[in-house]
């Protein structure tokens, strides 16, 4: 802990507004692993900026003691666009949901992850839309019951990871609501400069409770997640299994580690700046494989304010703002008290 | 104040002198017409004559060559004295090849001059212009005076030393076209040199081919004149149009695009705060985007976002952390942006909305000028969502209104619309460029510390307007959002007393902007009478002239224009009810007539037209003498 990240404590970021989400959700224990990492962030809540869309996620910026903007659904990535240009000192959280940022602004988010504006977006999918009680939403699953298909839904959910890398982000990280090691990934998305995708798997209660339970739930971790690290070798059920290459197809394969020998197993080493091998990780089908939760990658390059900053200044150089000279621009006229003078 | 007309005093050649010329070119959107056009603005302007031009152009980039429907066209008016609208009927028409005839020609005043590229009258373009005949040949043009040159030929020929490929050669035709141009009305042939040289700079051989092609029209002007050739039976001859009346000062041409985006960014100065806009392509507004892309040392951010919605919202998230954010769009893209608009409107935030309005609905007449978003950006909104409208009359009264909508949207805390169109966003028109020094300066306050009592942000100023409080201050953290807020405080409230406590003064500060603007003048004819034209936006051209020819006739008749479309002026309730009678001409099914009526319960009568083309004189002239009698 350097002096910067003494500035604040936990209670300088909650404000006195009621929480008003359902007793039980998901949200509850982010907004904690929120409120618990600023702090360590060494940042000040005047230069932090939560802005989110629509959604019961995107209740989240009134409980945050920061400037907070609660916009229109879907639209939050497109504001926030818009504030980190008009002032890219702004620390800028995206609170977002799966309907919010994949269906109604799945274009902003797109847009947004390719320019690679500076900011964090979080992503709380919990696969249903919860606010409008309860139909479901692009990220559930094929046959999923709700009251707008009573027979069960008949379209192929969006994958938020591919999604996110498809789109270019350079940061994409997956969370837990009530893992412990949320913090951890937020703090990694912090430090990564520019767009810090992060997907967190938020357990809704009333409409689609304990979904994520097959890979979530406490008791079955172990086996479950498996639990990135940047140059840790990628192993889970208390090192028994890990994630190795098949050179034969290119693809990933589960492997048994013999007396923690994963070398001996050919077990990959996670290094969050291969693109390659960050889309098979998002995309290991779970059940065949564990659940990847951590960082998945995590190579930055220049970001989009920045670069609009640069090319102003740039643009700017050795010109004088002079109004009357910009009016006066081009071809002219004099007209005297006897006539028109070229 | 007035200028004399300048007089020829050579003694040879003594050119006709004429008030006013309406001179339409005409060709295939590939012929270079605009451009032509433009050229002929610029000297026409240079020789202080008034003028109003109407750029005309198919929505298609490059049409099929020589069909009917790719046909551009370019119309101008200028003369000696004050001149309002593009002209009612054209005095000369130049067709660049048979489509361009058959789709102008009916619009010629009869006894007017046709000049047209023989050259192209080929059977596969007449074919394609759908003529049977020859026109040039069968005497069906026997009411217009008809020039028939090979100006193809003739650019050919002039331009022969250059080495170009024929079709590279061919391209040169507009300036050949705009030589002989300039040659009839005496103008300067060289800034248009001095612009060809720069637009070419780096293709030396194109720039000495256009000029050459310039020359070669101009000299032949000349040439046949002297050599008295009756060419087809009309007559070639110069024409002099003096100078206008016109208050001394510094001028230049100037369309409602570029008035636009100048005023915007001298609000912005004048206002102390930096600019930014979002934007997203689309016709006819995208040429503001353009414009403020290039003046980035005025502290201008400007983001072609990836759609409409985009655009505003990114507008509105740069306006909450302090800079005046602005958007601009055509009516399709004023819809999308709706939903964002509530949402400036809810969290009182400042914003200007530009909408270049077009033909519609939905994409409707992309390239055609249409008054009929005036519902749209009144009512358009869900919710009760007041919104202050101004609508600017021309291309230079754009550069006031964008500084007003500016002053209104940071004055209230509140987003603007700026009603503009087709025409006037491409039409140009002399501009006395203004004193910078002479506009008042409005400088924004923010609230950076925190005041006694706490933090309220929907705390309100006389004007009822809400501090503006950017985030990055200490102390003052606070969060806002569609959702109702509390009076005062600003956090959600949902409860029924401050709904209607908090509607109503959305309302009221909206209603509140008319204590800042200007009572509602009569911009010609008396104050109550038996007629009053009541017109607002780009109809003032042909409302002005129709009832100035009214007044001068002794006939008891004003022009009423309307700027500020919402609120309106206190006055105008009364003003308009000091007329007998009440006509509003719009280029929409009725839309202002609709307001009037609402507002004042007077019984104003509409005067509509859709055509996508601006009304002319005679149709206002008509209406006047329908509802005197």
């Amino acid at each position: 802990m350097n002096e910067m990240t003494k500035i604040t404590t936990l209670k300088d970021w909650e404000t006195d507004q009621e929480v008003r989400w359902c007793p039980g959700c998901g949200d509850y224990a982010i907004l904690k692993a929120v409120q618990r990492t600023m702090p360590e962030l060494g940042v000040r809540p005047e230069d932090t900026l939560f802005i989110s869309g629509i959604g019961c996620s995107s209740r989240f910026p009134y409980y945050m003691e920061t400037y907070g903007f609660h916009t229109i659904h879907g639209r939050a990535p497109a504001v926030a666009t818009g504030a980190k240009l008009a002032n890219p000192d702004l620390d800028v959280w995206i609170i977002t949901g799966d309907g919010d940022a994949l269906s109604i602004g799945g274009n902003h988010t797109m847009h947004l992850l390719r320019r690679n504006l500076d900011c964090q977006i979080m992503l709380f999918n919990n696969e249903i839309y919860g606010l409008t009680k309860g139909q479901y939403s692009p990220t559930s699953r094929v046959g999923t019951n709700t009251p707008s298909t009573p027979y069960g839904s008949v379209d192929r959910p969006a994958s938020p990871c591919a999604f996110a890398l498809g789109s270019g982000a350079r940061f994409i990280a997956r969370g837990i609501d009530i893992h412990k090691d949320l913090t951890n990934v937020l703090k990694a998305a912090h430090a990564h400069k520019g767009a810090a995708f992060i997907e967190i798997f938020q357990n809704c209660i009333v409409y689609n409770k304990d979904v994520f339970d097959e890979f979530a739930a406490k008791k079955t971790a172990a086996s479950t997640q498996l639990l990135l690290a940047n140059g840790e070798p990628m192993l889970f059920e208390k090192g028994a299994k890990g994630i190795a290459m098949d050179r034969e197809t290119l693809s990933l394969k589960v492997v048994d580690v013999v007396d923690g020998d994963w070398q001996a197993a050919n077990v990959i080493v996670h290094d969050v700046t291969n693109r390659s091998v960050a889309h098979m990780l998002i995309e290991m089908p779970f059940g065949e494989f564990p659940m990847a939760i951590g960082v998945l990658y995590d190579d930055p390059r220049p970001t989009f304010e920045a670069a609009v900053v640069e090319q102003n200044v740039e643009a700017a150089k050795g010109k004088k703002p002079d109004l009357q000279a910009l009016l006066n621009k081009g071809q002219t006229w004099t007209v005297t008290e006897d006539g028109p003078e070229l | 104040m007035a200028t004399a007309l300048k007089q020829d005093d050579s003694g040879n050649n003594q050119p006709e002198s004429a008030e006013n010329v309406v001179v339409r070119f005409a060709g295939d959107s590939g012929d270079g017409m605009q451009l032509t056009g433009g050229q002929f603005t610029l000297s026409t302007a240079l020789a202080g004559s008034d003028l109003a031009t109407f750029p005309d152009f198919p929505a298609e980039i490059r049409a099929p060559q020589g069909t009917l429907f790719g046909v551009s066209a370019f119309q101008i008016n200028f003369g000696s004295r004050a001149i309002e609208t593009a002209g009612d009927e054209p005095d000369v028409l130049i067709a660049m090849n048979p489509a361009a005839l058959k789709t102008n020609v009916d619009a010629l005043r009869p006894g007017g001059l046709i000049i047209a590229d023989a050259g192209e009258f080929g059977k596969r373009n007449l074919d394609k212009a759908k003529y049977e005949n020859n026109p040039l040949e069968d005497g069906s043009l026997a009411k217009w005076q008809l020039l028939k040159l090979d100006i193809s030929a003739l650019t050919l020929e002039a331009v022969k030393p250059f080495g170009l490929g024929n079709k590279e050669a061919l391209r040169s035709k507009n300036m050949w076209t705009l030589g002989l141009a300039l040659w009839m009305f005496e103008r300067d042939r060289q800034p248009i040199v001095d612009w060809l040289n720069t637009k070419f700079a780096k293709l030396p051989d194109v720039a000495g081919a256009n000029i050459a092609a310039l020359n070669a029209g101009h000299a032949y002007g000349e040439t046949a004149e002297l050599s008295g050739d009756g060419l087809g039976g009309g007559h070639l001859t110069t024409r002099k149009v003096g100078a206008a009346p016109s208050a001394p000062g510094e001028y230049r041409t100037v369309t409602g695009a570029e008035a636009l985006s100048l005023g915007l960014v001298a609000g912005a100065q004048l206002a102390e705060v930096p600019m930014f806009f979002g934007g997203y392509p689309i016709t006819p507004a995208s040429a503001i985007l353009h414009h403020l892309s290039r003046l980035k040392e005025f502290d201008v951010t400007t983001f072609q976002a990836e759609d409409e919605i985009a655009a505003i919202a990114a507008a509105i998230g740069a306006s909450y952390a302090g800079k005046l954010g602005i958007t601009s769009s055509s009516g399709p893209g004023i819809a999308l942006k709706g939903e964002a608009m509530g949402l400036a409107i809810m969290t009182e935030l400042p914003l200007v909305i530009i909408n270049s309005q077009r033909g519609g609905p939905s994409t409707g007449l992309p390239t055609k000028t249409e008054q009929s978003d005036l519902y749209q950006a009144v009512y358009g909104r869900n919710g009760d969502a007041p919104m202050p409208v101004i609508a600017a009359r021309s291309p230079s009264d754009a550069f006031e209104c964008a500084i007003e909508a500016v002053r209104i949207a940071i004055q209230y805390m509140t987003p603007v619309m700026l009603l503009t169109d087709g025409y006037i966003a491409n039409a140009a028109e002399p501009w006395q460029i203004p004193d910078v020094a002479s506009l008042e300066p409005f400088p924004v306050t923010y609230l950076d510390k925190m005041p006694e009592g706490g933090l309220k942000p929907y705390s309100r100023d006389e004007k009822f307007a809400r501090p503006w409080i950017k985030p990055g201050t200490p102390e003052l953290m606070h969060r806002i959002g569609g959702i109702e807020k509390g009076i005062d405080t600003g956090h959600i409230d949902y409860g029924s007393a401050n709904h209607q406590k908090m509607t109503e003064i959305r309302r009221d500060k909206v209603l509140g902007v008319a204590d800042s603007i200007p009572d509602q003048d009569v911009a010609l004819g008396n104050a109550g009478g038996k007629l009053a034209v009541v017109g607002w936006g780009s109809t003032y051209g042909p409302i002005h002239q129709a009832v100035r020819r009214a007044v001068e006739a002794g006939k008891d008749v004003a022009h009423i224009h309307i700027r500020n479309i919402w609120p309106m002026p206190k006055n105008l309730g009364e003003l308009l009810k000091s007329y007998d009678r009440v006509i509003v001409p719009e280029m929409n099914t009725g839309q202002l007539k609709t307001v009037l009526r609402d507002q004042y319960l007077v019984d104003a009568k509409p005067i509509n037209k859709v055509s996508g083309q601006p009304f002319t004189i005679a149709e206002i002239d008509a209406a006047i003498e329908e509802n005197l009698s």
